[in-house]
């Protein structure tokens, strides 16, 4: 954890440089950007968010420093323009840091908030957080309200735009389960264009009509023409990531029902874009010719092909980039991160789909990313996205608690009631509708309690609001009325829809998410039906989609794979390499858990390899083999203390270095010490019982996973000291340095140890068994060389892990 | 619907639709299909199948083929395996892949489910003893990995020794270290693939087949079959789901 935190710093500030930037630009005044107007602006925000801020996060501030530091500023303000004045001793010049200053705030905000969420109890069993989001958005926005501030315009379009929205998509996309979404992409595709097309102009055209029937006794819906009518059909219609996402990620629903409603929501932004850009460009005209629509339909496929192919070409860049990072492993994740924010960035410069650019380039790198980057770098870009992702979405959904409060609000109690039932109606009919049509071509058909679902899990969100706060109000006067109406719909579904749904899916007994863990059996079975099915679909002369993803997987093995990923892992297997990252989960597992514990993994310790092995063979008992076999289970315990003191004294042998992840090597005190103490007794307890345990010989050599675990029962197994608080010998191996500044690091610890150990050595006793020094400093280096491989796994560890260890 | 409209002189259809599952159009596409891939013969043979010019780069080729001409996948109780097979054999084996109808009740799926599984199971139950061996199981993965050379060879077998030690695990918990696991019965292979969910993933879609890639495949025959492609292709786009729900029994 540390170590991703230490890495995490670099991208966190820039991240922060980057959020600030746009964010100036966004305020609403900053169009002037000459500097005094600029400070002017600061200054006025400053006095708003003190009085609100500080009420909030910091309550036990006495209030009188709101008034001091305002004042005090003002004083200083003042003196800048003022000729001469004694040369300041304390200054305070808050507008200098107000920006990063008060997204810090918010984002603390934010994040507590979600701190305090999960700590009250079963809270999070009733309300999804969504909800309690927004009230708690609500109530911040009351505050302020109440306090007789201006609110600031915190759910500011650009702002989402350019910084909620992109990690929460870019989660989405990196992590995107890509499997079932491409197995299910035409009935996510219909869902997204068609669906969302349709909902678009039912709602917008009955709508319509609604208001032409009713322009008799309301006169605000006098002059609403057919084209805003479309424009806001389009902005409610799109189906919500952010939304969908908070809600489905606590229902736990079966992997097919979230992947359409949730690949749904990704992929109709295109549509969205579309409509939205076409609708309001000829709101204006007034006219829409059928030209107008071909062009539609034209600038459809560039905004959501143009996305895609956006989004793919950074992605490779990302992949190709990534082969090179082998020497300077802390900023891998910056890569990721940098190269699909530039995609998103470029996708919207040309008003292309940057959700479907996101999501592309995510979706495009990960595979190549993964084989090229260390695992702790995979750890970091884990963390780092969904924390990001998260707070983003904590602040998206304050925000728009905060946005209702503070917005011009027009309530017209027709249109809000009639958008809100045509919106259910139009997502019900289009759910019903299309999956008539779709299940005609689907394998594995919709049920009627998945189209139940699906309907239901249409909820709106914030891309929808930000899209009406877009819209300029002297183009469409109807503008509040629209963002009344979108809030109030938002608010039904999140809160309505989103706190009903857990209880449907559990009364309508849909079929829920099992557990993710998947089992080598069953990756070789799906590699076994994969080709079974390609062969069966050869066989019946029928080019399906086997056998095209056959035929990709066959070019993607033999060109893209080499290009983009360094090294032996880009001819390895896909079931390869899924059993290396297996094999690596359970060895970072072992490390972890320390010694006494059990091994939690498919591999139990109670099943050992001897009772599968049909060989009766008599045990190759040579020279150096004199030592009594142990049975794989003891094997494993003992292999797991040794790794976890050898990892955790190789810890304490770094210093800080800026370019390594290295561990603080001052933080174990005297309580640690006396856990180790315990734990060696316990060793040692074990070596004597294992002793005593002479059975069944295991096979001769003959796998690498015999091999390696032959590796622990030899001699050197017994090498650890008893007192394994001083330090094993560190052997630097050269033939594989990670950086030349580990190596120098490590040498010159090296010595110093070496010299220190000696000492120990002396004078702490031996182990119950009596092993050679050669064979001591060997079984080091060896284990060294293990334990490298285990804590950075990169291209070239790999081969090291195949390596016999032995002669 | 569609059972009547189409093909109707062809009453030999009725049999084999009974007893697969397919509907005619389907029976008719596949039996294009067979006749070209025997050239127009009564039967097909080992090398007929090894001609497929697609197959050839399938690293389960060898277990592929196999499974056409095991006795145990023609629903019938036999057993060891055949040097010919007609087209009766060629659909039953094909009706394996056939996906579950929308309309099964949960005893059918699973039904459904044992019976595909069972297929697999045959497949990898080389001499047919009721077990998977750790030698038969790392044949499998043997050549699975048998497309990625040398390095693909050494790590099949860890791959099937730590899989066998999952399943293992799984079926029978705890072992003494003198007990010996002897292999997966098919009821460990059921219960091993739990959560695999195979009734919704080892299905073809033996409808909407291609009529272009057709005519691309078969270099060997002339234009006798084309008119009979187009013929059953265009009326199987529209009828989907295959009439007959009968399940089928082992």
């Amino acid at each position: 954890m540390r170590c991703v935190r230490r890495a995490a710093s670099p991208q966190g500030q820039y991240q922060s440089s980057a959020a600030a930037s746009p964010d100036d630009s966004a305020r609403p005044a900053g169009s002037g950007r000459s500097l005094p107007g600029r400070g002017l602006l600061l200054l006025t925000v400053l006095v708003l968010l003190e009085g609100t801020v500080f009420r909030l996060g910091a309550a036990s501030t006495p209030d009188v420093s709101g008034h001091d530091t305002k004042d005090h500023h003002k004083a200083t303000a003042i003196g800048h323009n003022s000729t001469k004045k004694a040369f300041p001793v304390l200054d305070l010049d808050y507008g200098h840091i107000q920006t990063p200053f008060e997204i810090s705030l918010w984002v603390l905000l934010a994040s507590l908030m979600k701190l305090g969420f999960h700590l009250i109890p079963r809270l999070s069993g009733i309300v999804p957080e969504s909800c309690l989001l927004i009230v708690v958005g609500l109530l911040v926005g009351g505050l302020i309200k109440i306090a007789g501030e201006k609110v600031p315009p915190v759910l500011d379009s650009r702002l989402f735009f350019l910084c909620l929205l992109p990690p929460i998509i870019l989660d989405a996309g990196y992590f995107l389960p890509i499997r079932p979404f491409m197995e299910n992409l035409g009935t996510i595709l219909i869902f997204a264009v068609v669906g969302t097309l349709w909902n678009a102009f039912f709602i917008g055209g009955l709508l319509y009509a609604v208001c032409q029937i009713q322009t008799g006794n309301s006169s605000e819906l006098n002059g609403l023409g057919l084209l805003p009518c479309l424009l806001f059909g389009s902005i409610i219609s799109a189906v919500d990531p952010v939304a969908v996402l908070a809600v489905f990620e606590e229902i736990h629903i079966n992997e097919l029902l979230h992947i359409l409603v949730f690949g749904e929501s990704l992929l109709n932004d295109a549509v969205t874009v579309v409509l939205y850009h076409l609708f309001e460009e000829y709101s204006g005209v007034g006219t829409v010719t059928v030209m107008d629509g071909f062009l539609g339909i034209i600038s459809f496929l560039v905004v959501a092909l143009g996305g895609v192919l956006v989004g793919a070409i950074y992605g490779i860049l990302a992949a190709f980039t990534s082969r090179f990072t082998s020497h300077t492993r802390v900023i891998e994740p910056l890569f990721v991160f940098v190269y699909s924010y530039i995609a998103y960035l470029s996708a919207e410069m040309f008003h292309l789909s940057g959700i479907m650019a996101l999501i592309a380039c995510g979706a495009v790198m990960r595979p190549y990313v993964e084989a090229n980057i260390s695992h702790k770098s995979h750890t970091t870009i884990k963390y780092f996205l969904k924390m990001w992702s998260s707070v983003s979405e904590t602040l998206i959904f304050i925000f728009l608690g905060v946005a209702t409060v503070d917005g011009p609000h027009f309530w017209n109690w027709t249109f809000v009631t009639v958008t809100v039932i045509l919106c259910l109606v139009a997502r019900v009919i289009g759910v019903v509708g299309l999956t008539y049509i779709i299940n005609k071509f689907r394998i594995v058909k919709l049920t009627t309690k998945d189209q139940f679902i699906i309907a239901y899990g249409g909820l709106r969100g914030a891309i929808a609001f930000s899209l009406g706060f877009l819209l300029k109000e002297d183009h469409f006067p109807e503008r509040n009325m629209f963002l009344t109406a979108i809030i109030t719909v938002i608010f039904f579904t999140v809160f309505v829809q989103g706190m009903t749904i857990k209880p449907l899916v559990e009364l309508l007994a849909v079929k829920k998410k099992q557990e993710a863990k998947r089992s080598i059996n069953e990756e070789i079975h799906t590699q076994f039906l994969d080709h079974l099915l390609t062969g069966i679909e050869d066989i019946c002369g029928h080019y399906g989609h086997h056998h095209w993803k056959d035929k990709l997987n066959r070019f993607n093995k033999k060109y893209v794979k080499k290009c983009l990923i360094a090294g032996e892992r880009s001819k390895e297997p896909q079931l390869i390499a899924f059993y290396h990252k297996m094999e690596m989960k359970q060895a970072i597992q072992l490390v972890e858990s320390g010694g006494g514990v059990k091994m939690p993994s498919a591999m139990p310790s109670t099943v050992s390899m001897q009772n599968i092995q049909p060989k009766k063979l008599p045990p190759p008992k040579t020279v150096e083999r004199a030592l009594p076999q142990l049975p794989k289970g003891r094997e494993e315990e003992i292999r797991k203390i040794l790794r976890s003191n050898l990892q955790r004294t190789r810890q304490r042998l770094h210093s800080y270095n800026r370019h390594t992840l290295v561990a603080d090597p001052y933080e174990d005190g005297f309580d640690k010490f006396i856990l180790k103490k315990q734990k060696i007794i316990e060793l040692e307890n074990k070596i004597k019982e294992m002793n005593n345990y002479l059975t069944v010989p295991a096979a001769p050599t003959d796998s690498p996973t015999m091999s390696r675990a032959r590796l622990a029962s030899d001699p050197q197994a017994f090498s650890v000291k008893p007192d394994s608080d001083s330090v094993p010998i560190i052997q630097v191996d050269l033939a594989s340095p990670q950086s030349p500044d580990t190596v120098n690091v490590m040498d010159e610890f090296r010595r110093a140890d070496q010299e220190e150990n000696q000492g120990l050595m002396m004078r702490c006793p031996r182990g119950p068994s009596e092993p050679k020094k050669s064979e001591d400093t060997e079984g080091a280096r060896d284990q060294q060389k293990l334990m490298r491989c285990l804590s950075d796994p990169g291209p070239s560890a790999d081969e090291d892990e195949d390596e016999p260890f032995l002669p | 619907m569609g059972a009547l409209q189409s093909a109707p002189g062809q009453p030999e259809y009725t049999d084999l639709a009974e007893k697969t599952g397919f509907s005619f159009e389907q029976i008719a596409v596949l039996h294009k299909r067979f006749k070209q891939l025997s050239h127009n013969e009564e039967t097909l043979r080992r090398d007929h199948f090894e001609k497929i010019p697609d197959l050839a780069c399938n690293p389960i080729r060898a277990q592929i083929i196999g499974a056409f001409f095991d006795k145990r996948n023609y629903r019938q109780n036999g057993e060891g395996s055949v040097e010919e097979i007609g087209f009766e054999e060629f659909l039953v084996v094909m009706s394996h892949f056939r996906p579950p109808s929308m309309h099964f009740t949960e005893e059918q799926r699973e039904g459904i489910r044992r019976e595909k599984l069972r297929f697999l199971f045959n497949m990898h139950d080389t001499d047919n003893d009721g077990t998977i061996t750790l030698e038969e199981y790392r044949h499998v993965v043997e050549e699975l990995l048998s497309r990625s050379g040398a390095l693909g060879k050494e790590t099949a077998k860890s791959i099937a020794d730590a899989a066998m030690l999952e399943v293992a695990s799984i079926s029978m918990g705890h072992m003494e270290p003198d007990e010996f696991y002897e292999g997966i019965t098919f009821e460990h292979f059921l219960k091993l693939l739990d959560g695999f969910e195979i009734e919704s993933k080892m299905n073809i879609r033996f409808l909407n087949m291609d009529t272009a890639t057709m005519f691309k495949s078969k270099p060997m025959d002339g234009n006798e079959f084309s008119s009979a492609y187009i013929k059953f292709s265009i009326p199987s786009i529209q009828q989907v789901s295959p009439k007959v729900n009968a399940p089928f029994r082992e």
